[in-house]
């Protein structure tokens, strides 16, 4: 029986077009290719594959242009919003992202988001946060939890001396600029289905011009927490977020009045 | 009664994180035994009770899945 | 029709890139070349040409904003001082790396650190011999006059599209700051291009473009090494500019960039009349150096004096290019200090004549 239902006419369910098939480099379980999928799947379902320029980041996602079928800038560690700054500026009519993580977002990039921001550019910018540096080996990143082991916190954040996670996305919320920011997950088929959501919002909203919009993707980092990935998930559930909260943090104004 | 489903795998993409294994609502999937080249224990499928509710590709982070469902 | 104006050095700067069809700029202010962007924002170049002018958040930010635009096959360009040039220079070897065009104005004031707000030529070295990290080279140009200010704005992005590579004016505080009388070039028109290596959006039926200076695997970065070296010897074959004063029968040489060169042509002029037969090779690009302009001067001079406003950078190029052939001495005034004439002489008759 199973058989016969392989037939085009059934098909519910296959890889966006829109991604590449170069195999992800991403670790087993890793958040990013979700993220990256869904991306892609708003992209191919809003037809603006030829109007769409992203920008990627340093870190684990530093080859996010490999994967998508789009024009893509590759930015130094931290500057991809002034990146999509410099191109939104001057190609106003095209969608323009960026596909950050949380050590190129909120800290070295630190400036460059908050401004980005503040001037409400209308880009989109994807923020991944899995609290840790993926790439360079598992360090403290300014989002790793309070006590969270990484190899440059090896006894746990400790307040004190190394301060606490920072809330980019509360703080952006705050900045006139932005139109739409929330925070979301990938690691279930229901938080997918939302976040996919929350991304084909951003990118539709870009043609009102009205701001930036910021999509948090809290994600997990198995080889770092060095977890499986059913068990990063797990982990991520009952301590991420917990201080990082699902949902929208600023809707658009029109929409908060209806 | 639930409608039928089933699905495809490539399992040469599979890193075998199991994270479908978990979003599956009956308990459709498992690890191989067998590894492909990259040596990951892929996906497999293990029983019919596949309804095509898409669950399963829409985690993989990998995209390896592609479902079907009868209409 | 001639369009005479008496400007400052960095309005006249500005108002040439906006009459080059500049599509973008991307700054952030400091002395002394603030007036760059006050001029732009002043000018409404979006209602004139449309073109964009943006005060970033950074010197960082601008250049990256640069980088965006310039990706996009625009013309963009951003402008700044000594210590925020030093900011900008990630963002320099990552458009150097991707190979994109633009042009970067550096208005030289006195170093290290915070240093002098006052005229210097100590950013040479950073120039020139690179500044970011990386085997990459810039383009620079070094004017002498606010009308070159005026005319290598223009001829900056031809050379950064020619041949996809950054192009760095390197002005000072002097020609910055001073006001000349400068011819206008016409309006030229923004240009429409659709270069295949600029993202603006994927062609149907044709692979994504990428910008990056990113390759993981060591043979690919060498392939890319080898791309770009072969590009700045193209460079270095076609590009070469500079000036000669007296050198036919010279057998002694003053040698000096931009604002110096300025200065030192009259410290020449008082030694002809003390009947020296001493003539001025003025380097206009300070890459490509005039080598083979010096080479085949060295055989008939006694000496040589390389006058520059910082501790002695050019001079070991000018060594590099006589080969041994020619003695070079250096005369310096820095830190913000402008040499005079005078100076300039009894420096020459003592260290090259009475060396």
């Amino acid at each position: 029986m199973a058989e016969n239902l392989i037939k085009p006419e059934n098909l519910v369910y296959k890889k966006s077009g829109i991604m590449t098939d170069r195999v992800l480099h991403y670790c087993p379980g890793c958040g990013h290719g979700t993220a990256h999928r869904i991306l892609a799947e708003v992209i191919e379902e809003l037809g603006i594959q030829n109007e769409t320029i992203g920008v990627a980041p340093v870190g684990c996602s530093v080859l996010a242009y490999y994967y998508f079928d789009v024009d893509m800038q590759e930015a130094a560690h931290g500057r991809a919003p002034a990146v999509a700054t410099g191109i939104k500026r001057v190609m106003p009519e095209k969608y323009v992202f960026t596909y950050q993580g949380d050590g190129d977002l909120a800290a070295i990039g630190t400036a460059e988001t908050i401004h980005a921001c503040n001037r409400g550019e209308n880009i989109l910018i994807v923020f991944v946060n899995n609290g840790i540096y993926g790439m360079t080996g598992g360090q403290m990143a300014p989002t790793t939890l309070i006590g969270m082991k990484s190899s440059t916190s090896p006894f746990g954040r400790d307040i004190k001396t190394m301060g606490s996670p920072i809330k980019m996305t509360e703080l952006v919320a705050q900045l006139p600029g932005t139109y739409y920011v929330t925070r979301q997950a990938v690691h279930k088929p229901a938080n997918v289905r939302k976040a996919k959501k929350a991304l084909k919002k951003a990118l539709e909203y870009q043609k009102l011009n009205k701001g930036t919009c910021f999509v948090e993707i809290v994600s997990n980092c198995p080889s770092n927490w060095k977890m499986t990935p059913v068990q990063s998930n797990e982990w991520m559930e009952e301590n991420m977020f917990p201080y990082y909260p699902l949902g929208d943090i600023k809707l658009p104004q029109d929409e908060n009045k209806k | 009664m639930a409608k039928h489903g089933d699905i495809v795998i490539d399992i040469e993409r599979c890193k075998g994180c199991e994270v479908c294994l978990a979003a599956c609502p009956h308990s459709v999937l498992a690890l191989s035994p067998e590894v492909n080249k990259k040596g990951y224990h892929y996906t497999v499928k293990v029983n019919e009770d596949c309804t095509g509710c898409t669950n399963c590709a829409i985690v993989c982070p990998d995209a390896v899945i592609t479902v079907y469902r009868e209409k | 029709m001639k369009e005479l104006r008496l400007m400052k050095g960095n309005e006249a700067l500005a108002e040439a890139a906006i009459r080059a069809g500049a599509d973008a700029y991307f700054g952030y202010p400091i002395t002394p070349q603030s007036e760059v962007i006050e001029y732009l924002m002043a000018a409404r170049t979006e209602d004139r040409t449309g073109m964009i002018v943006l005060q970033a958040e950074s010197e960082i930010a601008a250049i990256n904003m640069v980088y965006g635009a310039a990706g996009c096959g625009k013309r963009a360009f951003t402008s700044s001082s000594s210590p925020g040039i030093s900011l900008k220079q990630e963002g320099i070897s990552y458009i150097a790396g991707a190979e994109l065009p633009c042009v970067i104005v550096n208005v030289v004031r006195g170093g290290p650190g915070l240093g002098t707000i006052q005229p210097s030529q100590s950013d040479y070295f950073q120039s020139v011999k690179g500044g970011g990290h990386g085997d990459y080279k810039l383009i620079v140009l070094a004017p002498a006059t606010v009308q070159e200010s005026v005319d290598y704005m223009k001829l900056a992005f031809e050379l950064a599209f020619k041949y996809r590579n950054p192009v760095m004016i390197q002005s000072d505080g002097i020609i910055g700051q001073m006001m000349e009388k400068v011819e206008l070039f016409e309006q030229m028109p923004r240009l429409e291009p659709d270069y295949e290596w600029a993202t603006t959006g994927k062609k149907p039926g044709k692979p994504s473009t990428i910008v990056t200076s990113l390759q993981l695997e060591s043979e690919e970065q060498e392939k890319v090494n080898h791309r770009l070296q072969a590009k700045y010897r193209e460079v270095e074959k076609n590009e070469v500019r500079y000036e000669q004063f007296h050198c036919e029968d010279a057998e002694y040489l003053f040698t000096a960039f931009g604002s110096s060169a300025r200065i030192t042509r009259k410290a020449m002029e008082m030694a002809r009349e003390k009947g020296i037969k001493v003539g001025l090779l003025r380097p206009q690009t300070l890459y490509p150096f005039p080598s083979k302009a010096f080479y085949d001067l060295a055989d008939q001079l006694k000496g040589i004096l390389c006058v520059e406003m910082n501790a002695g950078q050019m001079i070991e190029d000018v060594r590099l290019s006589v080969n041994g052939k020619t003695r070079v001495e250096h005369f310096g005034r820095f830190g913000g200090v402008i040499p005079n004439p005078d100076e300039i002489l009894k420096a020459f008759e003592q260290k090259i004549i009475g060396g």
